[in-house]
């Protein structure tokens, strides 16, 4: 039902937002999932989600706690795997290739879609290694100049290169919190993956080192398709251009970040954003 | 709810005397506790100190010891021989080895005491009545073959005399330094009263001197010669021992931890398995020691007595311990660590060896050497495999019989002797302590060492 | 739309049924000054035409009011969605309000510049029939942001036409009374610039139904109908 009612919606996009669904259509779609279910044990977790994630842009997922949207973040990168009893159903494609196809390596999979995690987890190894590591195991460095271009590189994108360019042999778990994530950030772009899943990235940060990340992020969307999972209403209006909504393990309504946050199609939406007793 | 607005300033309300009154109670029971604790610390503490002073005040006397100077005369009438054989007269390695062996043999039969002897009577004070019995107690009966090797090392000693310090007998030592009570009749003393008033006499004019004992170090196990006796052999049988354990039990309960822990699919087996180490810890060492007799002896048919055996055996009872902290280390790596290596799309290997492993090898480490610690310690399952027997060589491979240190003080807290053979107990419960210490001390350095690295 | 619930925080709850309230007191008091101006300048009463007069600070202070607790919602709360719509529409609703509450001045203001007894009896009718259908407008209008209807807004837009028919038509009589007669010319420009005044009220009616619209619907009324009309 929702799904029917989402889907038509993002078919006939509103008039007032003609413009943005424009600038999201000549987007490619990178990522898709249909019906996708989660089950731990016998609990389902995820009922069904379909959805189109574009490319170059910040896809947002946003709900309440418990709703599903980290969950169905996890199916993206297979992460889910790594739980004991769960069990994914239907079909996520990436660039139309099956990610549950058994032919498929979830290591390459893994360097093909990033994640960023709610804590900032930077490895117990210094700076250079944290970014260092990633392009290591892949073998995506010829040489050693290759592999300092590719930290390099990586901290710039990241915004951290002006602040640690001369300790890089520190330990990564020395920086603060904000530096922290930005490194992981680094750390995950070192692979030049396609997609980068964020997990309540800013979640343990204040906000002006939120404030840094969200702006890292508008950057980053231009070379890279990003998902993010946000308890933050503001930050998902913020930095997104597409919003999806998730309620107990359904997602209830997907559209342009601008419609979702001015005038969402279901009640339960409406509820949640503008702080309502649902 | 008027409390709760009560201005301040005025008299405590009824809900500020209740919370002080609850307060009163809850720093009672506080103080309570932490007394409680504090006892508990100290009384363990007084423990320890008792332990340690009793040890402390028995062993430390054991590692002095009364040596004899004395002037030996190399009497030709008494060694009599020719001389030692010479490589250059002989036209082969063989025949001159037979040849060196044969005279060996003939020195080796000649009446060494008579020359002990000798040299006690010319040491001690003229016109002195001792008859050569009682003399020879004064010296331990090693001193002859102390004598017998410095002539075989050097030859030209003959018809010579050279001024050679011997070790004054277990019972002189006790008389020396009073182990034996003075005032008991002639007929509990191990002595002839001509021979304790010899020994003072020697005492007095510095014939006999006391000195370090390095014999406790550096010579095996004696029982002829107890003031001879040493901790030599026993430290190399415990040693064998620790290298098989290291290099036996920590690999693979490393590896079995992770596997059960990282690799192993969650199932009924691994369970199983899982109770079964967790119960393995707890069985007695004793059955450990059945287990290797039946096992390594009986059926694999391995030297008795060997520290191979008692390594393995000891690898067996380490086992456990070890997996079970590593697991228990392993657990404790936090999830996030995981999940950051995996999202980088590291496979679980790499995973484990680049990212889990580092960061619990400390608490791997402090449980290897605690588990080695405790294996050193452990006596009983040697028992079973033969160790306790009586050995009086350095074992130079793990093949070799070999005592090890708990055996050792084992063996020696039964001596017959006891009055030199308690404290010198002692000293061997110093030298184990001491060895464990080290070991102890190479955790704490390495772990800080790593964990500054970390 | 369906009923809302209630905000979690009670406070913000709160803070927007005042704005509401503010809104709704804000409306009556503009129609009430339109209404007294409309009744002032029909029987050229100097006495009520003062008191409109009076209307007009107390309805500049309550935008005021308004202006303040949208600004104030929007830095705390960060309002969302129906809650967004509504408070941005306030402050438009507001200064229509306060628009119109400015035509009632101008319109009290003309009333004491007419310099005779009583109107024409023949100006009179069409003048009152376009303040009437005016205060009707504002009126639906009102009521439409209030209750929050998108189908009643549509009507105010549809009338609008109207009142832009009838103000053209008493532009023309109005020519013609001055043609006939140029002792009625004073008395026929002033009622001229009333009813441009009452017109622009029309227009506010408009704007105002238009923001009713947006706040249910979270669509635009005169983008809709471009549409509409294009196709």
């Amino acid at each position: 039902m929702d799904i029917l009612d989402t889907a038509r919606r993002t078919a006939s996009p509103a008039a007032g937002n003609a413009m943005t669904s424009e600038m999201l259509d000549t987007h490619r779609i990178r990522l898709t999932a249909r019906d996708v279910t989660v089950h731990y044990g016998t609990k389902q977790a995820l009922h069904g989600i379909s959805i189109d994630i574009p490319s170059h842009a910040v896809t947002s997922f946003i709900g309440p706690s418990g709703c599903g949207k980290s969950t169905f973040l996890r199916c993206i990168n297979r992460m889910n795997d790594t739980i004991e009893g769960a069990k994914v159903g239907g079909t996520i494609k990436l660039d139309g290739e099956d990610i549950y196809d058994p032919s498929l390596d979830v290591v390459e999979l893994r360097a093909r879609i990033g994640m960023v995690f709610q804590k900032p987890n930077p490895f117990p190894k210094s700076i250079f290694d944290n970014v260092a590591y990633g392009p290591r195991i892949h073998g995506l460095a010829q040489s050693k100049a290759d592999l300092d271009e590719i930290v390099h590189l990586s901290l710039r994108r990241a915004g951290l290169w002006e602040e640690v360019k001369d300790r890089l042999s520190e330990p990564g778990t020395g920086l603060s919190g904000g530096q922290q994530q930005r490194l992981c950030i680094a750390r995950a772009i070192a692979v030049s993956p396609e997609v980068i899943l964020m997990d309540e990235p800013c979640s343990a940060l204040d906000p002006i080192a939120t404030a840094i990340i969200e702006e890292l992020i508008d950057e980053l969307r231009e070379n890279f398709t990003i998902v993010i999972v946000t308890h933050s209403m503001q930050q998902a209006a913020r930095v997104s251009q597409k919003t999806a909504f998730f309620h107990l393990g359904k997602l209830i309504e997907e559209g342009n970040t601008s419609d979702i946050f001015t005038n969402p199609v279901h009640k339960q939406t409406q509820d949640y954003i503008t702080g309502r007793i649902g | 709810m008027t409390d709760a607005v009560s201005p301040s300033g005025t008299a405590p309300s009824a809900r500020t005397l209740a919370i002080r009154a609850s307060l009163r109670r809850r720093h009672l029971v506080e103080g309570l506790f932490r007394a409680l604790g504090l006892a508990a610390i100290i009384l363990a503490l007084g423990f320890v100190t008792l332990l340690f002073a009793d040890v402390l005040r028995k062993g430390v006397p054991a590692f002095m010891q009364s040596n004899l100077h004395l002037t030996v005369t190399f009497d030709p009438e008494v060694i009599d021989v020719g001389p030692a054989p010479a490589r250059n007269t002989f036209t082969s390695e063989a025949e001159y080895s037979a040849a060196s062996l044969k005279w060996q043999r003939d020195v080796a039969l000649l009446n060494w005491n008579k020359i002990v002897e000798t040299a006690l009577r010319e040491a001690a004070p003229a016109g002195t009545e001792i008859d050569t019995r009682q003399l020879l107690t004064v010296a331990e009966t090693n001193a002859r073959h102390q004598i017998r090797e410095a002539f075989v090392a050097d030859p030209s000693l003959l018809g010579r005399s050279v001024e050679i310090d011997v070790l004054a007998s277990a019972n002189a030592d006790n008389w020396i330094k009073g182990n034996i009570d003075r005032a008991l009749g002639d007929a509990q003393q191990q002595l002839s009263p001509a021979a304790r008033a010899l020994i003072d006499g020697f005492v007095a004019d510095g014939t006999i001197t006391t000195g370090f004992a390095w014999a406790v170090l550096t010579n095996t196990d004696s029982r002829a010669a107890p003031a001879a006796a040493g901790l030599l052999g026993a430290f190399f049988g415990s040693l064998w021992m620790m290298l098989i354990v290291i290099v036996l039990a920590v690999p693979i309960g490393v590896a079995s931890a992770i596997y059960l822990e990282e690799f192993a699919p969650k199932s009924r087996l691994t369970d199983f398995i899982e109770v079964n180490i967790n119960n393995l810890a707890a069985v007695p060492s004793i059955v450990f020691g059945l287990l290797g007799a039946a096992v390594f002896i009986n059926y694999l048919h391995l030297p008795i007595s060997a520290p191979i055996v008692g390594g393995l055996v000891l690898t067996l009872m380490t086992l456990p311990t070890i997996i079970i902290a590593t697991r228990g280390a392993l657990l404790g790596v936090s999830p996030a660590l995981r999940q950051a290596a995996l999202g980088m799309g590291a496979s679980k290997t790499q995973m484990v060896f680049h990212h889990v492993l580092p960061v619990t090898f400390p608490s791997i480490l402090t449980a290897t050497i605690l588990g080695v610690a405790h294996a050193l310690g452990e006596t009983a399952p040697l028992l079973l495999i033969g160790m306790k027997a009586f050995v009086a060589s350095v074992p130079v491979s793990p093949l070799d019989q070999a005592t090890a240190l708990p055996v050792q003080i084992y063996l020696w807290q039964g001596n017959e002797n006891r009055n030199f053979f308690e404290p010198r107990t002692a000293a061997a419960i110093m030298v184990l302590l001491a060895f464990m210490i080290v070991l102890n001390g190479i955790a704490i350095y390495l772990r800080s060492r790593l964990e500054k690295r970390a | 739309m369906a009923a809302l619930n209630e905000h979690i925080v009670t406070s913000y709850e709160d803070e927007l049924i005042n704005l509401n309230k503010t809104i709704s007191e804000m409306g009556g008091m503009v129609e009430q000054a339109i209404t007294e101006a409309a009744n002032a300048l029909l029987k050229l009463d100097h006495v009520r035409a003062q008191n409109v007069r009076q209307y007009d600070k107390q309805i500049d202070e309550m935008k005021a009011r308004i202006n303040e607790a949208v600004i104030s919602i929007i830095a705390r709360r960060q309002p969302m969605a129906s809650d967004l719509r509504f408070v941005v529409t306030a402050m438009q609703v507001a200064t229509d309000l306060e628009r119109t509450g400015d035509m009632a001045k101008q319109l009290a203001k003309r009333t004491l510049q007419i310099e005779s007894l009583a109107l024409a009896p023949k100006f009179y009718n069409g003048v009152k029939h376009m303040t009437d259908l005016v205060a009707r407008q504002l009126k639906a209008a009102l009521d439409a942001y209030s209750t929050r209807d998108a189908k009643k807004a549509v009507d105010v837009c549809a009338h609008d036409d109207e009142v832009d028919a009838m103000h053209t038509s008493l532009f023309r009589e109005l020519l013609t009374y001055m043609m006939e007669d140029p002792r009625n010319i004073s008395q026929c420009i002033h009622l001229l610039f009333c009813t441009k005044s009452l017109e622009r009220v029309g227009d506010h009616a408009t704007n105002i139904a238009e923001a009713a619209y947006y706040l249910d619907t979270g669509r635009q009324l005169g983008v809709e109908e471009s549409q509409r009309q294009q196709h």
